[in-house]
């Protein structure tokens, strides 16, 4: 075997492409998940699930369960109940049952927890407890939740008598009805983006060990969010703060679905304190998508109105939010249904507004999942779609109509109806890119073209603007926890150095890029830069990774850290050199005496003069670090343009994706390798929930889509090969004007894919997933409810 | 009962239950971690590992159906010689995220490889298409799989 001759590639002192320092361990086989975690006397835990979407639990039998010769303990409601534990807070200000006592809500939901000595026993187990269940009408459909004579699904509420969780609004509704009064067309559609569940290929599961001697209690759990974790157990446990350690080792995909406190992490605990052993529980694929973060399943009603010549003036939307049985959407306390009243889109719009309505169902709790940047997802479809359909009933061009539309540069920083102020962007500029990538005017033809042959092609655009970063303190929160983060930087001596994050990667590559931030502001190289995340005891405080918000919020507070460890140095070099401060000037890594560039200090002489015995200025301590909690002023806004190309057999409706154009802008890119990655993954996603993916029901309440055989996700077949192009608007609030990228394209291509199958077929609306069977009832004039298995 | 197999080279002989499936005894058993399971239904191929040069999906396998069988797992991709190309490509070429379907996905592509040194495009995707990867939306991996048809060599570690 010889060697290759290529040279490495140069690691960039700051932001540029470079290879992941993570995958030197994940290539090898060595990446460390919460299922490789192996502790001495380790015992496993099993959960009992509900057969029955909705019935009374009349008895539970777990005699024959505890006389199985390797359980070790068996957990129920009851057992839960003496300690205080049956119920946990939701995100929502609602309770969670951790396991039964009363009633099951849904299918799928946690009723007892064996703990044994290994998990194929643990499982056997689960078969010797016995449930009695008187089963109840299960309420699948959330149109039927709100009728009057619906089963009341939550009774465990004192007072409650119907399904209805909450009313929430945005926008001016007098100003939309003026609007809608005067306008010469208006175009109405019904929509649905049904259940969807993110499905990381790592199923949620946790390791908890209670030290019986210290009374510490350490939990490895693959969590988006350790911090909020260990603030939420100390709260409902009761158990003290310090005497908890979240350990979030490498996470196998999270995409949302690793935000949340799951029952079976509780019982872990429970079960660690009961046996005074460690105690694994790791759910199986069917438990991941039967019960727990499900996505969407929004029911909506969209209105949009415009003048004749094509000038839309207001966008109006009801819409009935399907949140399962119990109320546990994360998401800042103030909003209810997250961030969607960013609906407006990328449109100049005289008004606005929208409505919705929460309600319980006989379904998964949770919400809030699967990428969508706290609703924007659903916001980003409903009004790419009704585009679609004016441009439709109007008989224009869709990219047309949006160009006549969108935003303008000089416009910003918008403040929308709804009240968003975006912070900047130039979007006819993206549009056209992505026109101009797809070759947009000969596609025309070929499709013209074609259709004289009776084949069938469509070209679906969709144009997105997300609110990312949540968010500024005052205005966000999650269980009172203000949604700003920490981070700490500190150089060694030796001048290498060390940055502690409060956010957590699931795949994202944070050990790389936080240390290229590091770089770009010390010039020390991002080889020499060790990250350090997923550790609460060593780790600043933070809300976590989801909605986008790593580098907004914790990649300005890494900026922010290192330019006050820069500022420092400033002092540190001056008393080097003895020159005054303000002598002094930055280049990366250095700082060096105003008109004598060969004067001056390096950050590493530097870092090892601060911890030396250098006589500082009176006040300066000594050693190189710093660290900062950054509050957002505002939430950073990226956008894009997308373009999707399919064929359509019109014998079997089978589409195929043939092209996929995406223009980002989500501001300047620190590893514009990591950034494509993220926006490649986020467009199979769109293809997966346009073309396939939907946790449907049954009207007896069975879920259908509790396995990778019933819930299809995307594979390399179905994928095309992405086209990506950029646009760079920087954010000009945040430090290094970054916006964030995570969720971009899981936000913005959905639409795109179902704008381009609808438009080759002719027809205004079918609701995703747009299976063969779903495009070729929709040919025929019927497409069907892909929610629930009744006609 | 009693299993004897040869893993990644050594010969490994464990007394086990008779329904242990492959994938818990690479992982339990042997503590070969690299190789993972994501599904209950065959579906995921995060468990692909060879068995006797062909690579099956190790959680459709009991442990003892590969009694007395080869097994190759990703912790023996990287030989004295240094990372095997695809490994290299997989860095390279950004061809992960979370990493959970990577193991997978290069057994996959090893074998592939060994059998048609130059794949093109729709080759590579059709041989991983019994795989699923949740983050890189496959673009990635196909580019980490050309990139290593391309530079056959075992190479020198430059991460
Ligand atoms: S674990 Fe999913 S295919 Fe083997
Ligand atoms: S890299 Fe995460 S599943 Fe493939």
């Amino acid at each position: 075997m010889t060697t290759i001759e290529e040279p490495p590639a140069p690691t960039p002192m700051g932001f540029g492409r470079m290879k992941r320092k993570e995958d030197v361990r994940f290539i090898r086989g060595k990446g460390h998940y919460v299922d490789d975690v192996v502790l001495p006397g380790m015992l496993h835990g099993a959960v009992l699930r509900s057969t029955y979407a909705h019935a009374r639990i009349v008895r539970i039998d777990t005699s024959a369960a505890e006389a199985h010769p390797k359980v070790r303990a068996v957990i129920t409601g009851a057992t839960l109940e003496t300690l205080g534990l049956a119920w946990m807070p939701s995100l929502s200000h609602d309770v969670v049952a951790v396991l039964a006592t009363d009633k099951v809500r849904f299918q799928g939901q946690e009723v007892a927890f064996v703990v044994a000595d290994d998990h194929y026993s643990a499982r056997d187990a689960l078969e010797l407890i016995e449930v009695e269940y008187e089963p109840l009408p299960p309420v699948m459909d959330a149109r039927r939740a709100l009728e009057p004579d619906a089963p009341v699904i939550r009774d465990d509420v004192q007072g409650k008598t119907d399904n209805h969780i909450f009313d929430w609004d945005a926008g001016d509704e007098a100003a939309t009805d003026a609007a809608f009064a005067a306008a010469d067309v208006v175009v109405s559609q019904d929509m649905l983006y049904p259940r969807v569940h993110p499905a990381p290929m790592e199923t949620c599961g946790a390791v908890a060990d209670m030290d019986p001697v210290s009374g510490k209690l350490t939990i490895w759990c693959g969590t988006q969010a350790p911090h909020a974790h260990r603030t939420l157990y100390a709260l409902v446990a009761g158990l003290p703060e310090h005497k908890i350690r979240v350990i979030s080792p490498d996470i196998g995909g999270g995409f949302g679905n690793k935000v949340g406190i799951y029952p079976g992490y509780v019982c872990a605990i429970v079960g660690s304190i009961v046996t005074k052993r460690p105690v694994k529980w790791m759910e199986d694929r069917s438990e991941n998508l039967m019960s727990t973060s499900f996505a969407r399943d929004y029911h909506m009603h969209g209105e949009i109105a415009a003048t004749n010549d094509g000038k839309i003036t207001a966008l109006r939307v009801k819409v009935l939010a399907d949140h399962g049985a119990f109320n546990n959407t994360a998401q800042p306390t103030k909003f209810p249904a997250g961030f969607f009243h960013i609906f407006t889109g990328s449109y100049d719009l005289q008004a606005a507004h929208c409505e919705v309505t929460g309600v319980y169902t006989n379904k998964a709790p949770g919400g809030v999942a699967y990428a969508c940047s706290f609703r924007v997802t659903e916001a980003a479809y409903l009004v790419e779609r009704m585009v679609d359909c004016l441009a439709d009933e109007m008989g224009m061009d869709p990219a047309e109509l949006r160009l006549k539309n969108l935003l303008k540069p000089e416009q910003f920083p918008y403040t929308c109806p709804t009240g968003w102020e975006y912070d900047s962007g130039d979007y006819p500029r993206a549009l056209r890119l992505a026109l101009e990538m797809a070759g947009y005017d000969d596609l025309r033809k070929e499709q013209a073209d074609k259709r004289t042959r009776g084949e069938l092609m469509g070209i679906g655009i969709s144009f997105f603007t997300e609110t990312v970063g949540a968010g500024p303190r005052k205005h966000m929160d999650i269980l009172g926890l203000g949604m700003a983060d920490g981070a700490e930087v500190r150089v060694h001596p030796t001048g290498k150095a060390v940055v502690r994050l409060s956010c957590q990667s699931q795949g994202q590559g944070h050990e790389t890029t936080f240390a290229q931030i590091v770089a770009q502001e010390l010039g020390i190289s991002p080889d020499d830069i060790d990250v350090v995340h997923g550790d609460t005891d060593n780790t600043p405080f933070g809300l976590g990774t989801y909605g986008s918000r790593s580098t907004p919020v914790s990649g300005a507070a890494v900026a922010v850290a290192s330019r006050r460890v820069r500022d420092k140095a400033k002092i540190v070099a001056s008393a080097m050199l003895e020159v005054a401060v303000d002598d002094l000037e930055w280049e990366k890594g250095r700082w060096f005496v105003k008109g004598d560039p060969a004067a001056g200090k390096t950050i590493q002489e530097i870092a090892l003069a601060s911890h030396g015995s250098l006589e500082l200025p009176e006040g300066v301590e000594g050693h190189l670090d710093a660290s900062c909690v950054y509050d957002p002023p505002n939430l950073t806004y990226p956008f894009g343009a997308y373009i999707c190309v399919v064929d359509v057999d019109p014998g079997t409706g089978q589409v195929k994706v043939r092209r996929f154009i995406a223009v980002d802008d989500c501001g300047p890119r620190i590893n514009p390798m990591i950034v494509e990655g993220q926006i490649h993954g986020g467009l199979a996603d769109g293809v997966g929930m346009a073309l396939m993916e939907v946790i449907a029901f049954d009207e007896d309440g069975n879920c259908l889509g509790g396995s990778f055989m019933d819930y299809l996700l995307p594979t390399a077949l179905e994928c095309p090969s992405w086209e990506v192009g950029q646009t760079v608007t920087p954010s000009p609030h945040h430090p290094l004007g970054v916006k964030g990228v995570g969720e971009s394209a899981t936000v913005g291509s959905p639409a795109a894919v179902v704008n381009a199958v609808l438009d080759a077929i002719g027809v205004r609306h079918a609701d995703m997933p747009l299976t063969p069977a779903q495009v070729w009832r929709t040919m025929q004039g019927s497409p069907f409810r892909t929610d629930l298995a009744i006609e | 009962m009693q299993v004897t197999m040869t893993v990644n080279g050594d010969e490994v002989a464990r007394e086990i239950e008779p329904r242990l499936l492959l994938v818990h005894f690479i992982r339990e058993e042997l503590g070969l971690t690299g190789t993972h399971w994501g599904c209950d239904t065959s579906n995921c191929g995060t468990c692909v590992v060879w068995m006797d040069d062909e690579p099956v999906k190790s959680c459709t396998v009991l442990a003892a159906m590969a009694h007395g069988h080869r097994i190759r797992t990703v912790e023996d991709l990287e030989r004295a010689g240094g990372l095997d190309p695809v490994q290299q490509g997989f860095m390279d070429e950004h061809g992960l995220q979370c990493g959970f379907c990577t193991p997978g996905m290069m057994m996959t592509a090893r074998w592939l490889l060994d059998r048609d040194p130059d794949p093109d495009e729709a080759t590579i995707r059709e041989a991983i298409s019994g795989q699923i990867c949740r983050c890189t939306g496959y673009e990635n991996i196909v580019r980490a799989v050309r990139w290593a048809a391309e530079h056959p060599a075992t190479s020198e570690v430059h991460a």
